[in-house]
């Protein structure tokens, strides 16, 4: 085979392996979704997730302040709005984010539904941190 | 509603100058949080490449701290208690005084940010900061003050033009053992050596939500007639006072304590902002050479800094974008290679 040829060949065949990969992502290794704090937003703010499967965020706060990730229903979130905790880690859809650090959590969520992810502290819902979480 | 009130004054010699700067005032938050916006009195002028900037704390009774960050257009060389009553008389050519102030940031221990400079006034402490958005708004984090959630986007969009800062912040236990009274306003003198002059507007709006009002007035005092940018007609700003600064005013202004630096002749400009925090996104620029070229980029109109990275899916995009098309390119480049190969030559 000519060096041309092999170097076609080469480059098919790394195409075909790049597709493996792509191909491949969300297969059978456990779920793990990155969000980004940037200039007090999350990102991505609409996600969907299985219901019944462990699902692990990794929350990246890029910010120079402190964010919060909460999930849940309407009922808590207005609880959360007139809450007092000034920090959350006791519960795994309940974390804070200090100031550029990552933090990880693994949710399984039960049943199928319409979540928000929203940070309580002040005034950074009426910014617009929440996001959307549909669970399938 | 409480009036942000800012004297910015750019004033400059005889002596043919070029830009000069000239700012306002920043936002304040609170350990709790809350954005605490007083009303300011601040007087920035410009001689011999060097920006005088006086401007006026006041105490807002309570107790702790309580301050508020002040972009800066360079690094100030000096620090210092202003002068007794150049801010009134200053406010008192134009219109009734009206006293006002803002605030800075406080606290001690990690400084993720360079620290420049640092002094007390009266119950004031004083801390000039260099550093990036992320670096300014650690200090503050780790000097107790919780910024409000624009504030990551607010501070890069200075720091990318000049990382200087300046944290003003108001012990208010020590201002009551001094029997100041709420109001009470203590003048700062800051002087920095500069050349590009302009006033920041969108820290005005700092904590602010949405449709919340902004509301300042910012007098510019400049050896000539000022260029300004963005239009001071448009975008929530009118300008209500264009005029050559009366003799009476600048003689008053030369002769209050460390203010014999006030020029024989100037023009006073006078800029009310009257809008919306949500279209408060830029500063204004201020052209006092004659040229009538105010900088889009020091207005915040022009990008500058760093390009941001792509986002994670741009990678995806191409990496599909490269097998979907180098996938028949080479294939077929390959099997027409092997065909051509296998094919005898003409003729043979």
């Amino acid at each position: 085979m000519s060096s041309v040829s092999r170097r076609a060949a080469a480059a098919l065949l790394a195409a075909l392996l790049l597709g493996v990969v792509v191909s491949g992502c969300g297969g059978a290794s456990p779920m793990r979704i990155q969000i980004t704090i940037h200039y007090s937003r999350y990102d991505p703010s609409r996600l969907t997730v299985p219901h019944g499967v462990p699902v692990t965020f990794v929350i990246i706060n890029s910010d120079p302040i402190d964010h919060e990730w909460i999930v849940g229903d309407a009922a808590l979130h207005q609880r959360h709005r007139t809450g007092t905790e000034p920090v959350h880690n006791a519960r795994p859809t309940e974390i804070t984010i200090p100031a550029l650090t990552t933090r990880e959590t693994t949710v399984t969520f039960d049943k199928p539904g319409v979540l928000q992810y929203i940070c309580h502290l002040p005034k950074h819902e009426d910014y617009g941190m929440v996001g959307w979480l549909t669970v399938t | 509603m409480r009036r942000l009130t800012i004297v910015a004054a750019t004033a400059v010699a005889t002596l043919l100058l070029t830009a000069g700067p000239t700012f306002a005032c920043g936002g304040l938050i609170g350990p709790n949080g809350a954005v605490n916006l007083l009303r300011t009195t601040t007087l920035a002028a410009y001689h011999d490449g060097v920006e005088h900037y006086v401007t006026a704390f006041q105490f807002a009774g309570g107790g702790g701290q309580f301050g508020s960050i002040v972009p800066l257009p360079g690094v100030p060389t000096k620090v210092e208690k202003g002068g007794d009553w150049t801010l009134q008389r200053l406010i008192r050519e134009t219109d009734p005084p009206v006293p006002s102030l803002l605030f800075a940031a406080a606290g001690a221990s990690r400084d993720s940010a360079q620290v420049i400079l640092q002094v007390r006034i009266d119950a004031l402490d004083i801390t000039v900061l260099k550093g990036g958005g992320d670096e300014v708004g650690a200090w503050a984090k780790d000097h107790g003050f919780r910024l409000p959630p624009d504030a990551p986007e607010v501070l890069d969009f200075y720091a990318n033009r000049s990382p200087i800062f300046l944290a003003a912040v108001f012990d208010a236990d020590a201002a009551r053992a001094r029997r100041q009274s709420i109001g009470d306003g203590t003048p700062v003198h800051i002087t920095i050596p500069t050349a590009n002059p302009w006033v920041p507007l969108r820290i005005l709006a700092l904590g602010k939500t949405g449709g919340e009002k902004v509301e300042a007035d910012v007098y510019l005092l400049n050896d000539r007639q000022p260029a300004l940018l963005p239009d001071p007609n448009a975008n929530g700003l009118k300008l209500q006072v264009s005029e050559p600064a009366s003799a009476g005013l600048l003689k008053d202004l030369r002769s209050d304590k460390g203010m014999g630096w006030i020029p024989q002749h100037a023009w006073l400009s006078k800029v009310r902002i009257d809008g919306n925090a949500s279209d408060l996104r830029f500063d204004l620029a201020i052209d006092a050479s004659g040229r009538g070229q105010p900088s889009l980029r020091d207005a915040g109109l022009a990008p500058f800094g760093p390009m941001q990275p792509p986002a994670p899916w741009v990678g995806w995009v191409l990496l599909l974008a490269a097998v979907g098309v180098g996938l028949p390119v080479f294939g077929g480049a390959y099997l027409a290679r092997l065909a051509t190969r296998r094919m005898p030559p003409a003729g043979a």
